[in-house]
């Protein structure tokens, strides 16, 4: 195959999956004679957007704020988080249990704690979508600022840097591949606060259109609600690859230069 | 900036004096790395430091740089008792650790946005230190490099960035940790000529940390033999061969027997070491 048409597939595979998948999820739903209340078609699935889509887009435009307010919050508290622990052998010993312990609670939990503090509504849902998102950004900026080599250190502390020039010049630069790498986890996580909490206490979003979708059997508007979660969370995975890449370039040649000689 | 007058029979200044130095890791009943290792290197002077593997080499760089604390005696350098990190050195070693996000250019001019006062005339005066760099990078063959980056750069490539960035902020005093150790022979050989040739246009003081015997004298005024753990200073030689030194000159007899008779030395602290080992077992 040459380079050149390798390089178009790999651009269309994605499309080409997805495309196969809900043809696939066609076929079975229709051979099988598959009743819609238990697994719609995509078709079925495609027609109750239509049908509510005003709802759900003004739904989903909900989740997303709530989301990206939950997000942001989480990179600025990560990020601080992140830079002390990494930056800190007394604060890493310190915080690094509690963190672990925080992070191992189920969310689901939390969320009637947070109703009882926050009320219903977008507050819990942000809460939630922090609480979900902050760990692992925290934990890779930590471990980015450790991967600063012991000798560049040395170099440094030579000419007189301080902890702040050290941070600045080596550390936070050296960490942002990190960065980048946790924020792609964490959007998704984010999302997964978001739907949780309006699923648990809101009036609002996906999760509560889900909610009420399942208690009157609208199958296929649940699988419609899905679908834009998962389209959403795609969505902002591209926008932060695109910034990954053009940010930490310098970080990923090495996953480039084979793919460009394959063929 | 003083000139280096050793050759003319006056006694240099002594730069860096280390004096019954110790150094023990990891509290009262730790490892002893160093014990009892007194050298003092003059002004203008490029010392080398050779010994088995282990016996505190790089140890003794973190010390005379004041990254570490010694545990017994007194390091000085340019008259100062060394009591925190120096903010006057420029440092190289195996690895070129350079700024994989930075070009050459960038990566050599790291010390500028550092070291005072140049971190506060860094923009104003960007030009000039810029034109500062590129003449520091062709001197060592980088030009026409500035704009790579390193992962560009061949590892010999990489090595003589490095000893850029070391140099680029004229730090009194130039620190070496087996430079080149990561390189091939004819690489190695090629940049003991650039490094000559950096020195003797500005003699600044260099201690070299090295276990190459050809390099140590090749490059140095001064050699410093270490025994093994814990490291001594065994044997000191006065290298009086004629400069610039060439790889061809490597091949005089003067010079062969320096690098024997080293040989030699290091040969039996190896040998006194393992019966020393084998004594304790039994």
């Amino acid at each position: 195959m040459t380079s050149l048409n390798w390089r178009r597939l790999n651009v269309a595979m994605p499309w080409l999956v997805i495309i196969g998948l809900l043809v696939v999820w066609q076929a079975i739903v229709d051979l099988f004679g598959i009743a819609a209340f238990v697994l719609p078609a995509p078709t079925a699935v495609w027609a109750a957007f239509l049908e509510y889509r005003d709802a759900i887009l003004h739904n989903a435009l909900f989740t997303l704020k709530n989301t990206m307010f939950g997000f942001a919050l989480g990179i600025v508290v990560g990020v601080i988080l992140g830079v002390l622990i990494g930056s800190f052998r007394l604060v890493y010993s310190g915080l690094y249990p509690l963190l672990i312990g925080v992070n191992s609670v189920p969310k689901a939990a939390v969320v009637p704690i947070l109703v009882l503090w926050l009320g219903i509504g977008t507050a819990p849902a942000i809460a939630t979508a922090f609480l979900l998102c902050f760990f692992p950004i925290a934990v890779n900026v930590a471990t980015g600022l450790a991967t600063v080599e012991p000798e560049l250190e040395d170099v440094l502390r030579s000419l007189g840097a301080s902890k702040l020039d050290i941070l600045r010049k080596v550390g936070l630069p050296r960490s942002m591949p990190y960065f980048f790498a946790s924020l792609k986890v964490a959007i998704t996580l984010a999302f997964v606060g978001t739907v949780i909490s309006e699923t648990l206490a809101s009036n609002d979003g996906i999760g509560y259109l889900m909610l009420q979708a399942s208690s009157q059997f609208r199958v296929p508007l649940m699988f419609a609600g899905l679908g834009v979660i998962a389209i959403m969370g795609i969505a902002t995975y591209v926008v932060f690859a695109l910034l990954e890449a053009r940010l930490t370039g310098w970080a990923t040649r090495r996953q480039d230069a084979p793919l460009a000689s394959g063929g | 900036m003083q000139d280096a007058a050793g050759g003319l029979g006056a006694a240099p200044a002594k730069f860096v004096e280390m004096d019954r130095v110790a150094l023990r890791y990891g509290g009262p009943d730790g490892t002893l790395a160093l014990d009892g290792t007194t050298l003092s290197v003059a002004h203008g002077e490029f010392a080398a430091v050779v010994g088995p593997s282990g016996c505190g080499k790089s140890s003794l760089m973190k010390l005379v740089t004041g990254l570490m604390p010694c545990t017994g005696g007194s390091i000085r350098v340019a008259g100062a008792d060394v009591d925190g990190p120096l903010k006057i050195v420029g440092m190289a070693f195996q690895n070129p650790t350079l700024l994989p996000w930075r070009n050459t250019l960038l990566n050599t001019m790291l010390p500028l946005e550092i070291v005072r006062p140049h971190r506060h005339r860094l923009r104003q005066f960007k030009d000039k230190y810029i034109a500062q760099a590129k003449e520091l990078l062709a001197a060592v063959g980088l030009a026409g490099f500035e704009d790579k980056q390193p992962w560009m750069l061949s590892g010999g490539m990489q090595q003589r960035a490095s000893l850029c960035r070391a140099l680029i902020h004229d730090p009194q005093l130039l620190m070496l940790d087996e430079p080149f150790g990561a390189l091939d022979a004819f690489t190695r050989e090629e940049l003991w000529g650039v490094l000559q040739k950096l020195w003797l246009d500005r003699k600044f003081t260099c201690v070299l940390v090295t276990h190459d015997l050809r390099e140590a004298a090749y490059l140095a005024d001064v050699i410093f033999v270490m025994s093994a753990r814990p490291g001594r200073i065994v044997a000191t030689h006065r290298v009086g061969l004629p400069r610039p030194r060439t790889v061809e000159s490597t091949f005089d007899k003067p010079f062969i027997d320096l690098v024997h008779a080293i040989r030699t030395e290091i040969s039996r602290v190896r040998d006194e070491a393992g019966l020393a080992a084998r004594a304790k077992a039994v």
